[in-house]
């Protein structure tokens, strides 16, 4: 087999070093009983050429040629080529986790990197070296609340992601902490009069999503100050990283944690993505997820090291922060490629063109269609139109035209009824978004 | 070796009584098998703890050990000094490196720790 | 380049500061199309106060300037197109290039994951493929490949365990995991609400069967067992261990990381093992990138099929796929949206390059060139455990610590020789621990080099201690100073 770089001479060699005749010998101490006596029934193997015309065949049968207007915690924006040009080098992908940081400093560098850019789109003073994505990480950053705070409540906005709802009572649900969800107002936000209303001394942290799923920026000030009062922890999770760029990082959050896919990382159907944590200093011992330090070596030369491992699940083990071991270091390295790549002004005029293509799209609905956009408050992206009609008579007819006009959100809020998710970035064209009103008319 | 005015414990801490409190620290042996400490763990002013139980803990790079109460007491002081320097538990623990001073609620206790002799020849056996 | 060690020379390397002590103000790397919609300002449309100023701190770079920084960090990297790893319990074997460039196909890279079922057919088949091929390969009935990572899968297999025992009244309360076990393993039980009894081993490494009879009881959920164990020894009383637990009404969960022994040899699933997690970026040649992504497919009986995560890959009449999301007895969603894809279709890639035979062609290979390197450091490094191992071995730096050389050194002077240390210091049962796990995909040429190195090292332990407590000395770096490091920790650059 090609991948298998010894000769029949070389086995022979290393049969007698050993001191045996076949290789069958060295699975001896398997009992009978358990082996398995029949090949395996998989396809058989299949030659490079033919590799890449199956994949060709599946990658065909998965549609590119949509105009798509969907968000909801995946976004389609600008990926710059160099990304993919530097993480093509092996010395980054097929590298090992840094544990010998000696021979692992390109990768404790990048990582050191990356850590700084989440404190600086975040506002926070450390970010460790990323989680699976923003839906898990939401599920540590309420572990982390729990810790800190020793309390078994945790509010959670009704309008967060409501895959990651779904995440954290699958993680919360074992551990005896209890979710309940805070609705949301006319304006789309979060309901501070319901949160305080409700907040006791039992809540270990309040968790609003900005832009929320709806598309709304919400203002986490008061929901902090409110949270505070009570001494639970401001926890602000964020599915559109793009925003970051030009909103304001949110005000008095003790944990910010989310997702980075929209900086640099492709769409994958839904993974590999990159989340993110970032905290304040004094919780930092309880972070989950590793931490890439800046140290010396014995020369004194700058050198960077995997540190405060103690928190992991390889030192405190049934003790530990977490129980994660890979991060997403090579999606890290992406985000802080693209970020190298765009800049702070490079980000900030991607996330204007956000703003202004969804602006006309909203106008352009309001204008010269009948059905509403729904929520007053600010957005980013997204948006949520209402349907006068029933959902389904559109959808055919937007099939035919080769458009997804955005995820229908009845699944997830039915009392929004025939209500469409829309999402538009810098990558939506004005003649695609004329085509989606065209079709709503 | 070990001081003789002390008293010790098998996890290797030790307590020095004057009266009815104790301050509370980690043996030489406890320090050289840690390593360099980087983080230490203590609790606050008027915690109380029975005897054996966690008070806290101390790191090194690549370990954490528990601190376990030789006797049980209530926390009247902790070693923020410490704290701040946790080599120092390394170049003085059973001096600068202290950890907490407690009250203790029943000095009965003792009668159950090791005195300097037998802890030399307990870690002597152990190795 | 020395007569003794033709591995390595040193060649220069250019140092590169943090990109944001290198930002020059007016350089830009990347330029967006025109609007192309009407340019009202944003302060317009928001209100000001929702504005920041731009991101304080972020270095504004040229494309070429961007180039360099990476590439340069990239020199400082080993990684495995260099040489081998012989990292045990971490499979780092060769990352094939096809599967790079299948996983980049258009159809793959820019799928979103709520388009339509009908719209993402080629996703969705080659999700169901790979969980086929799993199933076959670990002689399962169901898999799932919503877990991101290793531990992810242990959390979801754990979680499945429970949902099972609950159904039958009652979680119980306790899950047996071995001392030798990896840290995952408890920690997952921990914050499964599960709590933790460690089990011993016997002298020959494997888990104590009449230990376990007297444990086990109705208040144990399930036991985590690693097949091969963490030695790389076969646990021959596998099935027995599985007759036991599910005697009293207890499941066995296996932690697959060392599945490269034994494919298309024996299968899990014969052995008695109810739920199991599979390292997508060990066995099956996902790429490590540096710490990750990673992905952790979990295999269960049909007992455990109900308990799945969602959404469950389904084959509709008419033999479309879709994403099945009405399943009530499902212990929920582990991660938002459908998994790691783009590491499902390498692992894929890999399996279809493979077939039946070279799958077992594969572990063939993998235990054969452990075995060879475990007999030619046999006696210059101590063997804790005589018993066989398959794709890896244990050794124990108990020789060379008679000079005050200990583990941790001799992997620092192996970076010397040109080579990756092995794991050190795990497991924990054994002092002074260094496993050994070549993987398949290395040439006898290499094995040889890094026994060399070894027997070099082992030789240097005793005439000149010294040298190789205070490795290495090649590298660009040094030992770094790990306490003051953890001490005071600086985790970001910031402005001074």
């Amino acid at each position: 087999m090609r991948y298998l770089p010894s000769s029949e001479a070389d086995r022979k060699g290393m049969l007698e070093a050993i001191g045996i005749e076949s290789v069958e010998q060295l699975f001896a101490g398997i009992p009978e009983s358990l082996r398995l006596r029949r090949p395996l029934d998989i396809p058989p193997g299949l030659t490079e050429p033919e590799l890449i015309q199956f994949f060709r065949g599946a990658a065909g049968r998965n549609a590119t040629d949509f105009t798509s207007f969907l968000g909801a915690g995946v976004y389609r924006h600008h990926i710059p080529v160099v990304i993919d040009a530097l993480i093509s080098r092996s010395e980054f992908y097929t590298a090992y986790t840094p544990y010998q940081a000696e021979i692992a400093q390109g990768t404790l560098q990048a990582i050191f990197e990356f850590q700084t850019y989440i404190t600086q789109l975040t506002g926070l003073d450390v970010a460790n070296a990323s989680l699976y994505d923003g839906s898990t990480g939401l599920g540590e950053a309420i572990l982390m609340a729990h810790r800190i705070t020793k309390r078994n409540k945790v509010f959670i906005a009704k309008s967060v992601h409501p895959e990651y709802r779904a995440v954290v009572a699958t993680y919360a649900r074992n551990i005896g902490i209890e979710i309940e969800l805070i609705d949301f107002t006319e304006s789309g936000r979060m309901d501070y009069a319901a949160i305080g209303k409700a907040i006791d001394e039992t809540v270990a942290a309040v968790v609003v999503q900005t832009p929320n799923f709806f598309g709304t920026v919400e203002e986490n000030s008061e929901i902090a100050s409110i949270a505070h009062k009570h001494g639970a922890l401001s926890i602000v999770n964020v599915c559109e990283a793009m925003s970051l760029g030009i909103l304001k990082p949110p005000q008095d959050a003790d944990i910010v944690v989310g997702e980075a896919q929209s900086l640099g990382i492709p769409m994958n159907f839904g993974g590999p993505h990159l989340g993110f944590l970032a905290t304040r200093e004094q919780f930092v011992r309880q972070m989950p997820g590793r931490l890439v330090g800046m140290g010396e070596d014995q020369k004194g030369r700058r050198a960077f090291v995997l540190t405060l491992s103690t928190r992991e699940q390889h030192i405190r083990r049934e003790k530990a922060t977490s129980n994660i071991c890979t991060n997403q270091s090579l999606c890290a390295l992406m985000c802080a490629i693209y970020l190298a790549t765009m800049g702070p002004k490079g980000l900030r005029h991607t996330a204007e063109q956000n703003i202004q293509k969804t602006h006309y799209a909203v106008q352009q609905i309001r204008a010269r269609t009948k059905h509403s956009i729904l929520f007053s408050g600010p957005r980013f992206n997204e948006f949520v139109i209402q349907l006068k009609e029933d959902y389904a008579s559109r959808a055919q007819r937007f099939m035919r035209s080769h458009i997804i006009p955005g995820l229908h959100i009845a699944r997830f809020y039915p009392e929004l009824g025939n209500s469409l998710l829309v999402c538009v970035t810098e990558t939506t064209t004005r003649d695609q978004i004329d085509a989606l009103v065209k079709g709503l008319e | 070796m070990n001081p003789e005015g002390l008293l010790y414990t098998k996890d290797h801490e030790w307590i020095g009584i004057t009266g009815d409190t104790a301050t509370v620290g980690i043996t030489l042996h406890a320090q050289e098998a840690l390593g360099d400490v980087v983080y230490i763990e203590l609790p606050g002013v008027g915690d109380k703890f029975e005897a054996h139980k966690s008070f806290g803990s101390v790191e090194s790079v690549k370990a954490v050990s528990e601190l376990f109460m030789p006797m049980s007491g209530e926390v009247t002081e902790v070693n923020s000094t410490v704290k701040d320097n946790p080599e120092t538990l390394n170049s003085d623990p059973y001096g600068k490196g202290w950890l907490i001073r407690i009250r203790i609620a029943n000095p009965a206790e003792a009668s159950a720790l090791l005195s300097a002799q037998a802890y030399d020849n307990y870690i002597a056996t152990e190795a | 380049m020395t007569k003794e060690n033709p591995r390595t020379s040193s060649h220069f390397q250019i140092n590169e500061l943090l990109v944001f002590e290198q930002g020059m103000s007016g350089r830009h790397a990347f330029d967006l199309p025109a609007l192309d919609v009407p340019a009202v300002p944003v302060a317009e449309i928001l209100s000001p106060t929702l504005l920041r100023d731009d991101v304080a701190g972020m270095p504004e770079l040229g494309e070429v300037d961007v180039i360099r920084h990476f590439t340069r960090l990239s020199t400082w990297n080993y990684h495995i197109d260099l040489g081998l790893y012989p990292l045990g319990s971490c499979t780092m074997k060769y990352n094939p290039k096809i599967n790079e460039l299948v996983a980049r196909l258009e159809g793959f890279s820019t799928a979103h994951p709520y388009m339509p079922a009908e719209l993402s057919q080629g996703a969705l088949e080659v999700q169901k493929m790979l969980e086929t091929a799993l199933a076959e390969i670990t002689g399962m009935d169901a898999v799932t490949l919503q877990p991101a990572a290793g531990a992810h899968g242990e959390l979801t297999g754990i979680l499945m365990i429970r949902a099972y025992h609950e159904s039958k009244g009652r979680p119980r309360r306790t899950v047996l995991v071995p001392d030798s076990a990896h840290g995952t393993n408890p920690a997952s039980v921990t914050i499964s609400g599960y709590e933790v009894q460690n089990i011993p081993s016997t002298p020959h490494g494997t888990v104590d069967i009449a230990r376990l009879r007297e444990i086990v009881n109705d208040d144990v959920a399930a036991i985590m067992v690693t097949n091969p164990n963490t030695l790389g020894i076969f646990e021959s009383d596998i099935a027995e261990v599985c007759e036991i637990m599910h005697a009293k009404g207890a499941l066995v969960y296996m932690d697959g990381a060392n599945l490269n022994a034994m494919m298309g040899i024996a299968r899990p699933g014969d052995f008695g093992i109810d739920v199991l997690h599979i390292n997508l970026h060990k066995t099956f040649t996902t790429p490590h990138g540096g710490g990750g992504p990673g992905s952790g497919p979990v295999a269960v009986k049909k007992i455990l099929e109900p308990f799945l995560p969602i959404p469950v890959v389904a084959l509709k009449n008419g033999g479309n796929y879709l994403f099945d999301y009405d399943r009530p007895q499902s212990i929920g969603k582990m991660k938002a949206f459908n998994g790691q894809f783009g590491m499902h279709v390498r692992a894929l890639c890999y399996i279809l390059a493979n077939g039946p035979a070279g799958l077992k062609e594969v572990s063939e290979t993998a235990v054969l060139n452990a075995n060879y390197i475990r007999a030619k450091l046999t006696g210059a490094y101590e063997l804790p455990y005589d018993s066989p191992t398959l794709h890896e071995v244990v050794f124990s730096d108990k020789l060379q610590a008679r000079f005050d050389v200990h583990v941790a050194d001799i992997g620092k002077r192996l970076m010397d020789y040109g080579f990756h240390p092995p794991t050190i210091s795990f497991p924990l049962i054994v002092s002074g621990a260094l496993m050994i796990e070549p993987t398949e995909t290395e040439s006898r040429q290499e094995l040889d080099a890094f026994i060399d190195a070894m027997l070099a090292i082992a030789k240097e332990a005793e005439a000149n201690p010294e040298l190789v407590r205070s490795a290495p000395h090649t590298t660009r770096i040094n030992r770094v100073n790990e306490a003051a490091a953890a001490r005071k920790p600086v985790l970001r650059w910031t402005q001074t």
